[in-house]
């Protein structure tokens, strides 16, 4: 704590710096743009700066890749297998599931947005809001005198 | 030799030793056989079958673990922690009997419903859809394994989302609350997955027992720490927790009535128990990180709640959007119970779970009913019904006076033990005294906001040229049979409430509560 910038600390860290970054600029995206396309975009960063998490965690330090060594014949090189570490394999399978979720979520927002262009003829969220405020004082003014106005 | 003992392992097994993974499998196997047949008459009929088929299993694995221990189920033969776990004890077998009796209950009623309400085109998907969300909210529960709860709640959430855009036809708005729920669920769903994330970095496993264990055994550090909140913010989303609650009004007020009513008693349900389970059986209830986000996040979240979605609600022109803002309200009940951290509190959590579940979906089906009469559920549309649609109404009056707590109705018996939870807790902290009269004060909001419906559906003169007539048997029945079951778990308390006694115990052992094996089931 004597230093007030533990510079190998932050490289042993960078990757979750850069999850960070990317998290929140893909949240940022989700919050701040008003484009729908934009905000599926936004999502999409937000969701693979999980992935990138995930799979940094399962790095072990001088791992390589989880598979067999194999020799010429494909049989298991049991010679190659002497001292070698993998990196988990775990954290990559489960993303995988995870990369699946992510497209059907994208696929199933952009269809939504090709509906919503459809029926409003914008794909702005401020327009949207006010076609559909001005929806909701017609349902106001239609049918907003329940109990003699009272309500 | 060690091929035969596998063969005979395997012919050893039998079907009752496969129902946790029945449960799921049935309605999972159901979605794609309504898409492939492609019938519209056969989707109706295949989904009420598969729904039936949940609700039995899932009464029969409520039977085993009636008596405390747990069913276990792994999947593939793959022994935890390294497989997938399927774990059934009294907590998940409570949520499963009332996901599948609601789903069974409410198709009858949505057969109607949504021929009325969606293009005859989209049926056969809508009951694809119907039955994924199906599968997914009973995967959530029923699993053992965190990284499988995430996989099951995209599953549900992936067909909610398109089932609540199915409304698009009555009014275009469901399309942007179908988006909006999008957006918000994605967040909540990913926080979820972050969390999860920093579990496996801190214990190097994904079993919810084994999590517990190791928790428990290294104590608590800051990836722990914040793992966990990453885990309450992505749930507290699906949960529709206080101030992470703007998904619902809408996209329940635009839903499709049966999506609603099948929603509003099921969906939010589920997160809950995600929540109880990760906060009570994971984290040590001990931990005192769990003990300070519960009684200093939770508690006033869900008093603000229980006042605040009231108070919108009594100002609602439109009984389908008022009944959404009041189950914000009756979250902020269920939240409040567990914060209160005693087992009595928890049962008033989990038996609360259950009757809003029920007085819930009764309501939005009177909804939908109205809603097939006379064109929608503004007040000014629904004037004067309950003259014309006396038998509807009179289940409506049943399940409002059980969403205020009339004694003698599902809803008392939940909020009057909520209320004794408060109080025990009264003499160590006056604050909890303060808290026993916030829940009869916004129960008198209730009181408000459900007066209200009923003076509009009884008091004022139906329009003249209305045409509205008594809804259809088909819709009648289910909501007879719901209105029944909130006036039956009003008096007849002593089962439902030893199971949710027993279920609130479980959760409350914590880890310890997750190793314990009676010898019943057991893992295979």
């Amino acid at each position: 704590m004597s230093k007030l910038l533990d510079l190998q600390f932050l490289a042993g860290h960078a990757h979750y710096l850069l999850f960070i970054v990317l998290m929140m600029t893909g949240l940022f995206i989700v919050v701040d743009k008003t484009n729908l396309v934009k905000k599926i975009v936004g999502l999409n960063i937000f969701q693979v700066s999980v992935f990138m998490f995930y799979v940094s965690i399962g790095k072990v330090t001088g791992g390589t890749a989880p598979i067999f060594p194999m020799d010429d014949k494909y049989h298991v090189d049991k010679e190659a297998l002497v001292g070698i570490a993998y990196s988990n394999p775990l954290p990559h399978v489960l993303i995988l599931t995870a990369i699946v979720v992510g497209i059907a979520t994208t696929s199933l927002g952009l269809a939504l947005i090709v509906r919503i262009r459809e029926s409003f003829n914008t794909i702005d969220e401020e327009d949207i809001l006010h076609i559909e405020q001005e929806m909701t004082r017609d349902d106001n003014r239609k049918y907003g005198n329940a109990m003699g106005g009272l309500a | 030799m060690a091929d035969t003992a596998v063969v005979a392992e395997h012919t050893l097994r039998t079907f009752k030793d496969h129902l946790p993974v029945l449960q799921v499998l049935v309605p999972f196997c159901t979605a794609p056989l309504i898409v492939l047949l492609g019938s519209r008459r056969l989707a109706w009929p295949l989904a009420f079958i598969a729904s039936a088929t949940a609700l039995v299993i899932s009464i029969m694995l409520m039977w085993e673990v009636r008596e405390g221990g747990y069913v276990a189920y792994t999947l593939g033969g793959w022994a935890p922690p390294l497989g997938i776990e399927y774990r059934v004890d009294a907590a998940n077998a409570f949520v499963l009997l009332l996901i599948s009796a609601i789903g069974t209950v409410v198709l009858p009623y949505a057969y109607i419903s949504i021929k009325d309400e969606i293009k005859a085109r989209d049926h056969t998907l809508m009951y694809a859809c119907w039955m994924l969300c199906f599968t997914g909210l009973l995967g959530m529960v029923v699993t053992g394994d965190a990284f499988n709860v995430f996989v099951f709640l995209e599953i549900s959430s992936l067909s909610t989302y398109v089932l609540v855009a199915q409304g698009a036809g009555r009014d275009r708005r469901a399309l942007t609350a179908a988006y909006d729920y999008l957006i918000m669920g994605t967040i909540g769903a990913t926080f979820f997955v972050i969390g999860l994330g920093m579990l496996y970095m801190a214990t190097g496993t994904l079993n919810m027992a084994d999590l517990a264990d190791r928790i428990a055994d290294q104590g608590a550090n800051r990836t722990v720490r914040s793992g966990f909140a990453f885990i309450i913010v992505g749930m507290g989303l699906k949960v529709a927790m206080f101030p992470l609650h703007l998904w619902l009004p809408k996209a329940y007020t635009f839903a499709p009535s049966a999506v609603t009513v099948f929603l509003s008693a099921t969906a939010t349900k589920a997160a809950i128990y995600v929540v109880m389970r990760f906060t009570f059986s994971i984290y040590n209830p001990d931990f005192s990180f769990t003990n300070n986000t519960l009684e200093i996040i939770f508690a006033p979240l869900a008093i603000i709640a229980m006042f605040s979605a009231s108070f919108v609600a009594v100002f609602q022109t439109n009984f389908k959007r008022m009944l959404a803002y009041s189950s914000v309200a009756q979250v902020g009940y269920i939240l409040l119970g567990i914060s209160l951290l005693t087992e009595t509190g928890l049962t008033a959590a989990i038996l609360h779970m259950f009757n809003h579940g029920i007085t819930k979906a009764l309501l939005f089906m009177g909804v939908g009913a109205y809603v097939l009469r006379s064109g929608g559920a503004f007040y000014t549309q629904i004037a004067g019904l309950g003259r014309k649609m006396p038998i509807t109404s009179g289940a409506v009056v049943i399940g409002g006076l059980s969403l205020i707590g009339v004694p003698g109705t599902a809803g008392f018996i939940s909020k009057w033990i909520l209320v004794q939870a408060a109080l025990e807790r009264a003499p160590d902290n006056a604050m909890f005294l303060a808290i026993a009269v916030a829940i009869v004060l916004s129960s008198l909001l209730a009181v408000v906001y459900v007066w209200r419906a009923f003076e509009v559906l009884f008091l004022q003169e139906p329009d003249p040229n209305s045409t509205a007539t008594e809804a259809p048997l088909m819709m009648l029945v289910p909501m007879w049979i719901m209105a029944g079951a909130c006036i039956w778990f009003g008096f007849s308390t002593e089962h439902l409430y030893e199971f949710a006694a027993q279920a609130a115990q479980g959760l409350l052992d914590g880890s310890q509560g997750m190793m314990i094996s009676t010898g019943q089931g057991g893992a295979h």
